[in-house]
């Protein structure tokens, strides 16, 4: 102010008459309360779907878990704080809750090696073609996610190519198969999968700056530790989200395990599923639901945390 | 195209040569050709720049002594080792980049410990303790590069690379992000730090200023090519073609036709007046020339009277435009032949200030004045705000 006083009248603001100020003032709240408005009706829409679609059905869920085991469909379902439901759906059913986190777990493995080395590749080989071979990574999805799956019966199917290869090379017994395994599951997995860890991978990778990576070399770090002392960390951000955007739904999915499975491979989600719908038994349902949600939650901010990623997401 | 090496020629009993060498260095992308051919002896221990203007392949010259573009020919020499195909980070050379490339997700601390990690020196911490304190960035040590000034980013990085303490420092335009006064301090800063260690320093820049202030040695570049490469005062005072006259400061160069060449003198008849040359400043053997000289090389006094005796004297100015700057006067004097020549004069008090319109004469020393090749572009290098 003082810097401009030769050249324009200014006005002093101690002065209690100075004119001006006080509309300013008045101008900036005014203003400051309609951005506030702005900012709620923007956000009704998606709090108003938040309520009817996430926090309704999630207090019936849980309401659901807590049901008295006595009650039927026909006799109707009463809400009886029945916390044991939660230690029986356990005691009946720990292991395809343990086999869903370890199927989603090893999935996640497996794409972020293969999704890392693709999406590496992405970035920093393909050169013109890199849109070309990202739309090529999605493609798959314009297909149904029922149809890919199934189409994995064929290939992993006992008289397929992949199960006589494997025979040959003494890796697969003569009656191994691949079908209806562990195996199987996995694969499926990892496959409907991998475009969810690609996809953050290639962003984080793609944002770095190439001149970081001439500069470590300037430094005297061969590729491999250039690798691992720039572009690892600086694609950190990428491997958090896309091991969680893959192994937050893999945990929970069951289609896999019910096309490519077998009863041994049984997933929570299936058992889920069933307790709704044919066993008509909605609270071990919903404490199973319930269990699965609290432990995944429990497991990702471990995760978050201990990447250090505050900065990071 | 020829090139005249003033520095650092090889000792005269065949020892190697223990600076930075270039040969023939060429570097040529899909359609176009960035370098051409360079020729270039870096003594060490030197500071030398590299200036000319932007896009005439500093950057990519720089980048061949790193390692991180293989020249498509000419060789690379260090301290007498062929280093044309060494892979960057096999080379002793650290490079602070035009933008400065400092790791983002590091501290300053491990970023200027990033050279010295990777080759596994011991007592790292003292060595980057004294390095911060050297570029004054001590108390900044555990912040990370995206919370600094672009001062202390610019020094950060100078640090990460000085503290390898490489044979040759590249420095690529490492002031041109910062505003002028930051620059100039900065300016004499670099310049303590490369005397105090000792080390050869190649810095990057199309600040005429910088390069003349800060270097031992400078070499010009233009399309490619180096122009000229020489001391500053050299290539000040001795320019050998108009794009270095008018690159380096400004230059008055008026058509002139060679009337004779003597033993030591070549006299050049300037639109019907004589004047002339040393033999050493004629950079052309045509029967054309430009006649260059400085415009404070230039004296101006009222037509008609007697100025410096010995001088070549060209009378039948009018001054056309007047500009008082403090230290000095900048006239501009129509001459007969209707071009306007810069004539800067000193403001010592004893002169007398002429007007607009009045008609003066000019003179100079015949030692101050230089003759170049005609058929250069008498515009070549003039800056448009100069
Ligand atoms: N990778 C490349 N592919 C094609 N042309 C390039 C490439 N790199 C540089 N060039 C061209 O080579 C020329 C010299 O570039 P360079 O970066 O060396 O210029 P510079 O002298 O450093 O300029 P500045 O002062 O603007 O930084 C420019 O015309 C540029 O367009
Ligand atoms: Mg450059």
């Amino acid at each position: 102010m003082t810097s401009t006083a030769g050249t324009v009248p200014v006005v002093d603001p101690g002065d209690p008459g100075a004119p001006g100020e006080p509309d300013a003032l008045v101008d900036v709240a005014a203003s400051g309360r309609r951005r506030g408005r702005t900012a709620y009706l923007l956000m009704a829409p998606a709090v108003l779907w938040l309520a009817l679609f996430f926090v309704i059905p999630f207090y019936s869920l849980i309401a659901a878990s807590l049901y008295d085991p006595s009650g039927s469909d026909e006799d109707g379902w009463r809400m009886a704080y029945a916390f044991g439901n939660y230690v029986d759906a356990w005691q009946d059913y720990w292991q395809p809750f343990v086999r869903s986190i370890a199927y989603g777990g090893i999935a996640t493995v497996i794409c972020l090696v293969l999704g890392y080395v693709l999406a590496y590749a992405i970035a920093f080989k393909t050169g013109r073609w890199k849109t070309l071979v990202l739309v090529l990574v999605i493609a798959p999805f314009f297909t149904s996610f029922l149809v890919r799956t199934l189409s994995w019966q064929l290939i992993l199917a006992d008289d397929g190519w992949v199960v006589d290869v494997l025979r040959f090379l003494q890796l697969l017994d003569d009656d191994g198969r691949l079908l209806a395994t562990d195996v199987a599951v996995v694969t499926g997995l990892a496959y409907n999968f991998l475009p969810f860890m690609v996809l953050p991978l290639f962003a984080s990778l793609d944002k770095i700056d190439h001149r970081l990576i001439e500069a470590s070399s300037d430094l005297y770090s061969n590729p491999v530790v250039g690798f691992f002392k720039v572009t690892w960390p600086l694609s950190l951000p990428g491997v958090v989200s896309g091991t969680l955007l893959t192994f937050i739904p893999a945990a929970g999915d069951y289609i896999n395990a019910q096309l490519l499975g077998n009863t041994n491979t049984r997933v929570v989600g299936s058992v889920i599923e069933a307790q709704f719908t044919d066993a008509n038994q909605p609270y071990v349902a919903g404490a199973l639901s319930m269990t699965l949600m609290v432990v995944i939650v429990g497991m990702v901010l471990v995760y978050v945390r201990r990447a250090g990623t505050e900065e990071l997401l | 195209m020829s090139l005249r090496v003033e520095a650092g020629v090889e000792a005269a009993d065949g020892t190697a040569y223990d600076g930075l060498r270039l040969r023939a260095l060429t570097k040529r992308f899909a359609s176009f050709t960035a370098v051409r051919g360079i020729d270039l002896d870096v003594p060490r221990g030197s500071f030398f720049a590299l200036l000319g203007p932007s896009g005439c392949g500093k950057t990519t010259t720089l980048r061949m002594v790193a390692g991180l573009d293989a020249p498509t020919s000419g060789t690379i020499e260090l301290a007498g080792k062929d280093i044309t195909g060494a892979k960057p980070y096999r080379r002793p050379v650290n490079t602070v980049f035009q933008n400065y490339a400092l790791f983002p997700h590091l501290d300053i601390f491990e970023n200027v410990a990033f050279g010295l990690r990777r080759r596994k020196v011991d007592g790292v911490d003292k060595k980057v303790a004294e390095m911060l304190a050297l570029v004054e960035l001590d108390a900044q040590a555990r912040k990370k590069p995206a919370q600094l000034s672009g001062g202390q980013q610019q020094r950060v990085a100078l640090a990460r690379a000085l503290i390898n303490e490489p044979e040759v420092l590249l420095l690529d335009e490492p002031l041109g992000a910062l505003d002028l006064k930051l620059r100039r301090s900065m300016q004499i800063e670099l310049k303590r730090i490369q005397m105090d260690v000792g080390l050869t320093f190649v810095h990057v820049t199309h600040d005429q200023e910088e390069a003349m202030t800060m270097a031992d040695t400078v070499a010009v570049m233009n399309g490619g090519l180096i122009e000229q490469m020489g001391s500053p005062a050299e290539l000040y005072e001795n320019p050998r073609s108009t794009f270095v006259a008018n690159f380096l400061g400004q230059s008055n160069l008026i058509e002139g036709r060679v009337t004779g060449r003597s033993a030591d003198e070549v006299t050049v008849d300037m639109h019907g007046i004589g004047v002339s040359v040393p033999v050493g400043r004629a950079h052309t053997d045509g029967q054309q020339g430009w006649v260059g000289i400085r415009p404070e090389k230039v004296l101006i006094g009222d037509a008609g009277s007697k100025l410096d005796a010995p001088g070549n004297t060209i009378p039948g100015g009018v001054v056309s435009d007047v500009s008082f700057v403090g230290v000095s006067t900048q006239y501009l004097v129509r001459m007969p032949w209707g071009q306007e020549l810069m004539v800067f004069a000193q403001n010592t008090g004893r002169d007398k200030i002429f007007r607009h319109g009045d008609p003066v004469e000019l003179s100079w020393r015949p030692e101050y004045a230089f003759l170049l090749d005609h058929s250069q572009d008498v515009r070549a290098g003039a800056q448009e705000d100069g």
